[in-house]
């Protein structure tokens, strides 16, 4: 007697939507079972992750902070992915954004300046995410090269870039050493949704990504080939799409969402650029892809559990001294429920009594 | 010591990871399995290893912990992407968020611990040899068995009958399935082997290149190893050849920052990435229109009894 899947006549609705919904709750447990192997009571650290954040409204607004970097980036990833191109490097495009953006606030600190630095400081960052972007594209469709790797090891590069220029350039002279620049302008920072909290107009620009990418999706020719391309290249060709141009376009459009994560974390909570930028954003951001089953909207929901892991795990760390890697374990616990449970809508587990070849 | 042989030293000690867990992907990619999860795998190793051999005292005990490790990772992989036929890009990438994780938890408690580097075999008279003497002959005990591995990887891929049968399931799993080949169960296999390698790999990391633990020290040499094998054109001696190049690149950064060369130590740092992504683009580029991968690589296999 073994096991074996097999193919299902249809797609059970009801599955595609509960499918995520049981990821999270194995990952749940094996979080539970995790806590007690690191000697913790399981509840307790469960709810310090899980429910102790959704508690006050400061924490609320925390959720929108993180949740608005992940949300802009997984939409990107959304339509990379559904194209069958494999942009890993997110993280990378997210730092350029930075960097990018970050030059403008740099240039025009301390000289007169008006309303218009901040537009134009999220236009360079979403600029600086997508040129970086287009580097794996285009090596992918000009040579051949893998793109998961290209884009990948282009992190490390954008990473030692914004190092470099940290420590050097544009180090504050009057930061007494440390790596960082100026703060920036208030005219350079990104304004707040409500006054004293730290919830910024940011998580208002990645709604209005979601909502677009919905649309794009759902109810447009481009949406239509990102789709074939991804599905059934032969039959995208025939039917006139270039592909080559499809590469770049979701390359483009994921790298300048990943930039504008950048310079809105930035010119946001961060308020002047440092050697690190992020928590690995443009990684957990994978997760949110695939958790929300690569559907904006389902991006939005995957973006704001996402977020609610990080902030979980500071809380965790302070309240019951759980270490902060435990929220990359759940992260790829999670991504791993999550591809799991995907197998199941395509297949089902039957019971084979004879022996056959495998 | 001269110069030359300082740079020998150091090249080699630089590659050996990287032959090691590059041979090891090469053989699961030979059979049809893209696992891009080496960098998940080698840190768990580096992690494990570090923190079996400190807690008994022995190196050898840290190597197969680490061994172990990287195995019990690709099991997962192999559960996954081969038993539940998920998407082996994502499963990968999966795998090396989870061992970054996991090797956090399991490194923490042994930050700022200190042990003396693996010990070498040193080979009497011969080792006295000037230049290339303590280059051949008075090395750990892994990086000979990283030749050894090399060449048994060869001779298995292409002596063997065991290694056709492997690369006939990563060329065409459906015919390989028609002959009566288990084709999940050979993939499970190599997967193991190849979690083997790079649980391996990683214990040279913090046993024998720099005998600590410190969290990311694996620093993209997973993500470099996959590089090489697409360099070597999935043959195992490129891959040497290939790992020793890179290897070469990354030791640039040392001995630039010894003799206070006038480039920042970021831009030394870049190197390696930047070359493994020239390298990926030249190699493409040449191969342009036919490509010598396994022409089963990253297709998932459900048998259809």
């Amino acid at each position: 007697m073994r096991l074996v899947l097999e193919r299902r006549a249809d797609r059970p609705t009801w599955l595609v939507v509960a499918s995520p919904l049981i990821a999270v709750a194995l990952t749940l447990v094996a979080g539970a079972i995790l806590f007690a192997l690191l000697g913790k009571n399981p509840v307790a650290a469960l709810t310090a992750y899980f429910i102790d954040p959704l508690s006050d409204g400061w924490a609320l607004q925390e959720l929108s902070v993180k949740a608005t970097p992940l949300i802009l980036i997984g939409v990107g990833l959304i339509l990379c992915y559904l194209s069958n191109n494999w942009n890993i490097g997110a993280e990378g495009q997210l730092v350029m954004g930075a960097i990018f953006g970050g030059s403008v606030a740099l240039a025009t600190h301390g000289v007169p300046n008006g309303p218009w630095v901040l537009p134009v400081m999220l236009a360079a960052g979403a600029l600086g995410g997508m040129l970086l972007a287009l580097v794996p594209a285009i090596l992918k469709t000009r040579f051949g090269a893998n793109e998961i790797l290209t884009s990948l090891m282009l992190v490390y590069v954008a990473e030692l870039t914004l190092d470099y220029l940290v420590r050097g350039p544009w180090r504050d002279p009057k930061g007494f050493n440390f790596p960082q620049s100026v703060s920036f302008e208030p005219e350079a920072t990104v304004p707040l949704l409500v006054g004293g909290g730290r919830a910024h107009i940011g998580f208002l620009i990645a709604l209005v990504a979601v909502v677009v990418a919905a649309i794009v999706m759902a109810r447009t020719l481009k949406g239509f080939e990102i789709r074939l391309v991804g599905e059934a290249p032969r039959a995208a060709r025939f039917a006139g799409f270039d592909d080559r141009r499809t590469t770049w376009f979701v390359f483009a459009v994921s790298g300048a969402l990943a930039g504008l994560a950048g310079i809105l974390e930035v010119a946001g909570p961060m308020g002047q650029l440092q050697p690190t930028v992020s928590p690995g954003y443009g990684f957990t951001a994978i997760i949110v892809a695939f958790l929300g089953r690569l559907n904006p909207i389902g991006a939005l929901i995957a973006g704001l559990f996402l977020a609610l892991t990080f902030i979980g795990g500071e809380n965790a760390q302070i309240m019951m001294r759980i270490p902060l890697d435990v929220t990359r374990v759940f992260q790829g616990l999670l991504l791993f429920f999550v591809l799991a449970c995907d197998t199941f809508i395509l297949y089902r587990l039957a019971v084979v009594r004879q022996e056959t070849a495998a | 010591m001269g110069i030359f042989e300082a740079i020998l030293l150091t090249i080699i000690t630089a590659a050996t990871p990287l032959v090691i867990a590059a041979l090891g992907e090469l053989v699961v990619e030979r059979s049809g399995v893209l696992n891009l999860g080496v960098e998940g795998m080698m840190i768990i190793g580096a992690a494990t290893g570090f923190a079996v051999a400190v807690i008994t005292g022995s190196t050898l005990l840290g190597v197969l912990a680490a061994i172990g490790a990287g195995m019990a990772l690709a099991a997962i992989f192999g559960l996954l992407a081969l038993g539940l036929a998920a998407n082996q890009v994502a499963t990968g990438l999966a795998l090396t968020i989870l061992g970054l994780g996991l090797s956090g938890l399991i490194g923490a408690g042994f930050i700022g611990a200190k042990r003396d580097p693996m010990a070498k075999i040193v080979v009497p008279w011969l080792s006295d040899i000037p230049i290339v003497g303590k280059v051949f002959f008075a090395q750990d005990p892994i990086v000979y068995f990283s030749v050894v591995l090399a060449l048994g990887v060869w001779w298995f891929l292409f002596k063997s009958r065991a290694g056709l049968v492997l690369r006939a399931v990563g060329e065409s799993h459906g015919s390989a399935h028609s002959l009566g080949l288990p084709v999940l169960r050979i993939r499970f296999i190599a997967v193991l082997f190849g979690g083997a390698c790079a649980g391996l790999a990683g214990a040279y990391l913090s046993l024998a290149y720099t005998p600590f633990w410190s969290p990311g020290m694996t620093a993209g040499r997973g993500w470099i190893a996959l590089a090489i094998v697409v360099f070597a054109s999935w043959l195992p001696f490129r891959a040497v050849i290939g790992a020793y190049l890179f290897g070469g690149v990354t030791i640039l950064q040392l001995h630039a920052q010894a003799r206070g060369w006038p480039v920042p130590s970021q831009v030394m740092s870049a190197l390696p990435y930047l070359a493994t992504i020239i390298v990926l683009v030249v190699i493409s580029g040449v191969r342009r229109g036919g490509t010598q991968a396994p022409a089963s690589l990253g297709v998932p296999f459900v048998p259809d009894r």
